[in-house]
Parts: structure tokens; C-alpha cells; sequence
């Protein structure tokens, strides 16, 4: 035998190695892996961070990994039986996700409202109108600015097909305009990135743009952003976080779907449903920002409080009158009570 | 705006104070790019040594192959390597995605044009009179392809060096198909995307200025190593 074809046999082994290596660690060496597939926006807040902290002490066998991408990319994760659990903020996309039969058990955990920002001293007239108006007059003063040649910017998308670009699609629409058309317009910028980097050039171009409250705030904070809240707290901006977990018996899919590991990632769902997490929810980031980052959802859907919110999350994220109609449960009914 | 001084303070103060965190970080990052390089070393051998000393038809096709893969987008390889490893991809059911092991076969994969052009290369720029010779003196084909290989070993640690400073600078590759998981899969490159888009701005910078650091030894190494091969050569010169 020659040298290299016996170079060739030992390159071969390090390489089977280093896989198996990795099988044999992640399916009898490590702790059971539940894999998060979550929108960046819960991410971003550092909040997933300290639940998971929470959980694993809780639970040590449970070793909880978190993929932070789009409310997109979760769902696609969970088709090809990548991620055990997602956490997103899409009431449509959930549906649809729900009726396809990839996710099962969806509990609506908590909500927040979006915010449009942008500069203080607000050209386009948006502060104190409704966001339809606000949109409109974005639209008409990006319009009518003398640089055509798509250098100003008026308006940042996230174009990523995140909960949060689905909203803004969503409102542009209620605002009566065809967001293939108006994303087109030169002074209409798309970063198809995260919300984070989307207000960064949003504050570069001295831009608008639609942000989550929680990674606003901390930018806002951190003197990071010199832009300032314009709409909030509108029925029209709400924002409600569900979780799902992935369906384990997806019939096109048995052999990849079997591996999901589903009992943990229900008693995550439950977790977080919990009176205790949600308690925890409110809290997050009270000390720091002066105000939560998220509030929870459970209990005030459960008590159908009085709160005007409560009928707008009714409205807005129920499907058929509940979170989760019982054809879409497996299991815990206790979740449902 | 931001501040960007007060970011390199509280950076250095991080750097200094020996945040596990960030360290942990570090190690990460280390051992996938060491791990990787190795791998891509033991393929990348055997595959030079075939280029750099044999002659068979199609050799300058593949050559230029090579040549034109060191260029491949990190960002396009992971792609690639997301849709091979995801549970759905053709390789699914070996449970890649997402753990270390996707990384480092990766990275690997993304190093071995780089690293078998150059050492093709170095291969080739060993006088062939040393095969031949070591052959008369009673060598067999392999012992002389070893010995070919020991006088290249300047350009063959050139292109492990190019290799490990290619694989620690990337960011697609980890970022899809290790998913940048906080204590598993996070490397340098993939956590100063994170805590830029969170906000964390002095640790970002902070990580920042030790994938610099690391960058610049690798450099510093390279041209340390280039010198001391010129004063080699400079020393065997018959005149």
C-alpha cells in the first residue's frame, strides 16, 4: 500500500471519529438536549437566557439549547425536526403551522406591544396617530423627499420573515397599501437581519422602523439608539408570544419526527405557563427599564380579565375561541384548564 | 451614540478579570479551528501529495478546483451544510446539526482547498532530485514521498497556519450549522454577532479584540516562520 492511500485510511477514521465522537456524546454522554428554535426578539432581551438558567437548576438533566432566529426559520426548524419547541409571535403562521399538523399543544405565554420609532423630531408627523395615519404619512413624506436615487431612507423593514416583519407587512396593509409595491419605493430600506441590527441602521439613516418594545428598550437604554418611541400601546401593535411544541407523530415525516423530544419540551410549555414563571415574565427588566418587558398572558386569558388587552389577544391570536382547539392537543390537559 | 471608549475599557476590564464566559469563548473557538485544521490535514496530505508528485490526466483541473475553492463563501458552505445536516437533509439521521462535530467537520471542509493548494504547492517546490536520490540511496516509494514531504514541511505548517486563521475568522459555517447555542456552539465570531445585536456592546468588542489578538499571533508566526526559512535557505547555499 502506498503512502497516501494509507494517509488516505487514517484521515477516513479521524473523520468517523469526530462524528461518532458527537453521536455517542449527544445521545449518551450529555444531559437530554431540548432544542429552542425562538424569535430573536425574546432572545435579544437576555429573558430566555434566565429562564433557562431557572429550568436547568430545576431540572439538571435537561440541558436546554436555544437557536435565536426568525419566527420563519422556527417554523422551518420545526418541519425538518430540528427543534423540539419554538416560541414565536406570528398568530397567522401558528395556524397554519397548527393545521399542517407540525406543532402541537401552542399556549399563549405572554405579549407586549410593538413600537414605531424613529427620530425625535418626527419629519413625517407620526406621534399621537393612529398607525394607520402614521404609516400613510411615512409613506406620503418618503415620497415626496427630493432624494429619489434610494440612498435616504425613510422607512428599515427587517424583510426577514420574522413575527415582527409579518406585523409590519400586516400594518402597512390595514394602512392600505400593497407591501410588494410600497417595499420597492426607494426610500423603503430592508436589512433582512435582526431587530437589533435593524434599529442600527434605522438610527444610521435616521430612519422609521417597527420594533419590538423589550429590544428597544434596552437599545434606548444603552444610549445605543438616539431614536425615540413615536406609537405604542395600540391594539393594532400588539404582540403575543405562543409556544408550540413539535408534533413527534407527523406521518410524512415518521422517522425524522420520532426523535423530537417531546416531554420536555411540554414540560417546558408547562413551566412557562406556570403561575411562578409567569410572575417571573412580569418582572424581567422592571428594575431595569422602568417598565416590563413582557407581560403575562396566562392567567388574565384563563380569568377573561376586564382589560381591554385581554379581548385584543381574544381577537387577535385565539383560534377557533381558544389557544389551542383540542384537536391540536396531545396530552396535558391541565395546560387547557 | 455609542461609546465606543468606554466599550474598550469595559472590554479590556473583561479580558482582564478572565470572564469564564468569554473565555469559554476562546477555548470553543481554539478547539473546533485546531480540530478542524487537523482534520483537514490528514485529508489535505495525501491529496497534495498526489498533486504535488504525481502525473495523471485532469491533474491541473483539479489543481484549479482547489484554487477556485479557497475563495467559497463561508455563508454558502453553510447553507450547504445546514440542508445536508438538518434532520430533513440527507444526512439527517446522524444527529449533526447543531453540535460541535457539525462545526468541525465544516470548518474542515471549508480549510482543505486552502490548505491543499498551498501545500501542493510546496510540494512541488522541492527539488525532484531529492526523490530521485533518495530512491538510489534505497528508499522505497513511500520513504521518498517522506522525504519529499520533510522538505516541504515549511510551506506544509504555512498552510496549516493559513488554515487555522481561516477557520477561526469565519462566520457562516458555525453560525448555521452550530446554531451559536450559548456554552455549546457559540466561537468568537458567532458570539460578536450575538451580543451586537443584543446590545452588549463591550462584550462584543471584548471578543473582538481577542479574535484579533489571535489573528495577529497567527500573522506573526507566519512571517516569523517565512524569515527563519530564508536565513535556512540562505545557510544551504552552496555559493
Amino acid at each position: 500500500m502506498q503512502t497516501w492511500q494509507k494517509l488516505l485510511i487514517v484521515a477516513a477514521l479521524a473523520t468517523i471519529i469526530v462524528i461518532a465522537g458527537t453521536l455517542v456524546y449527544f445521545n449518551y454522554l450529555s444531559k437530554r438536549r431540548l432544542i429552542i428554535s425562538t424569535t430573536t426578539s425574546l432572545y435579544d432581551t437576555g429573558l430566555l437566557d434566565e429562564l433557562e438558567k431557572d429550568y436547568e437548576a430545576k431540572n439538571p438533566s435537561v440541558d436546554i439549547n436555544i437557536i435565536s432566529a426568525g419566527t420563519g426559520i422556527a417554523i422551518q426548524h420545526a418541519k425538518n425536526g430540528d427543534a423540539d419547541l419554538i416560541l414565536v409571535h406570528a398568530p397567522a403562521q401558528e395556524k397554519t403551522f397548527l393545521e399542517e399538523g407540525w406543532g402541537v399543544n401552542r399556549k399563549i405565554i405572554a405579549y407586549n406591544f410593538f413600537t414605531i420609532v424613529g427620530q425625535e423630531n418626527d419629519p413625517a408627523d407620526t406621534q399621537g396617530k393612529t398607525t394607520n395615519e402614521a404609516l400613510r404619512n411615512i409613506a406620503n413624506y418618503g415620497g415626496n423627499i427630493t432624494d429619489q436615487s434610494g440612498t435616504t431612507k425613510i422607512w428599515i423593514s427587517r424583510g426577514d420573515n420574522s413575527g415582527t416583519h409579518t406585523k409590519e407587512q400586516s400594518l402597512w396593509k390595514s394602512a392600505g397599501y400593497n407591501y410588494t409595491l410600497i417595499s420597492a419605493e426607494p426610500w423603503f430600506g430592508i436589512t433582512g437581519s435582526g431587530m437589533g441590527d435593524t434599529l442600527n441602521v434605522a438610527n444610521e439613516k435616521l430612519a422609521y422602523t417597527l420594533s419590538d418594545i423589550g429590544t428597544f428598550l434596552k437599545y434606548e437604554k444603552d444610549d445605543i439608539t438616539s431614536e425615540v418611541a413615536l406609537i405604542d400601546e395600540a391594539e393594532s401593535l400588539l404582540n403575543i408570544y405562543s409556544a408550540m411544541a413539535v408534533n413527534q407523530t407527523v406521518a410524512a415525516n415518521q422517522t425524522i419526527h420520532e426523535k423530537i423530544n417531546f416531554e420536555d419540551a411540554m414540560d417546558f410549555i408547562v413551566y412557562l405557563a406556570s403561575t411562578e414563571t409567569q410572575q417571573f415574565i412580569e418582572n424581567y427588566g422592571k428594575e431595569d427599564y422602568g417598565q416590563s418587558l413582557f407581560f403575562p398572558a396566562v392567567q388574565p386569558l384563563v380569568d377573561d380579565a376586564p382589560q381591554p388587552v385581554v379581548g385584543w389577544i381574544e381577537k387577535a391570536a385565539f383560534i377557533e375561541g381558544s389557544d389551542c382547539p383540542a384537536k391540536y392537543r396531545v396530552g396535558y390537559p391541565d395546560l387547557y384548564d | 451614540m455609542v461609546d465606543i471608549l468606554g466599550g474598550i475599557i469595559e472590554a479590556f476590564q473583561l479580558i482582564v478579570t478572565g470572564d469564564p464566559m468569554l473565555y469559554g469563548i476562546v477555548y470553543r473557538t481554539l478547539f473546533f479551528s485546531g480540530i478542524a485544521v487537523i482534520l483537514a490535514t490528514l485529508w489535505g496530505t495525501p491529496i497534495s501529495m498526489l498533486l504535488g508528485l504525481r502525473e495523471f490526466r485532469g491533474k491541473s483541473i483539479v489543481k484549479g478546483l482547489f484554487n477556485t475553492l479557497i475563495g467559497i463563501p463561508t455563508v454558502v458552505l453553510g447553507l450547504f451544510l445546514f440542508l445536508l445536516f438538518s434532520r430533513g437533509g440527507p444526512l439527517g439521521f446522524l444527529g449533526l446539526l447543531y453540535t460541535p462535530g457539525a462545526i468541525i467537520l465544516g470548518e474542515a471542509i471549508l480549510v482543505t482547498p486552502i490548505l491543499v493548494s498551498i501545500m501542493t504547492t510546496a510540494i512541488e517546490a522541492v527539488d525532484p532530485e531529492i526523490m530521485k536520490l533518495a530512491k538510489t540511496l534505497g528508499a522505497s516509494e513511500s520513504q521518498a514521498s517522506i522525504a519529499v514531504l520533510k522538505e516541504a514541511i515549511n510551506g506544509v505548517l504555512l498552510s496549516n497556519v493559513a488554515s487555522f486563521n481561516r477557520a477561526i475568522a469565519e462566520l457562516g459555517v458555525a453560525l448555521l450549522v452550530g446554531g451559536n447555542i450559548t456554552g455549546l456552539t457559540d466561537v468568537l465570531t458567532t458570539a460578536i454577532s450575538r451580543y451586537t445585536a443584543r446590545g452588549d456592546l463591550d462584550l462584543a468588542i471584548a471578543l473582538g479584540i481577542l479574535l484579533m489578538l489571535i489573528v495577529f499571533s497567527i500573522n506573526i508566526i507566519i512571517i516569523a516562520a517565512r524569515k527563519a526559512k530564508m536565513l535556512l535557505t540562505i545557510g544551504k547555499s552552496p555559493q
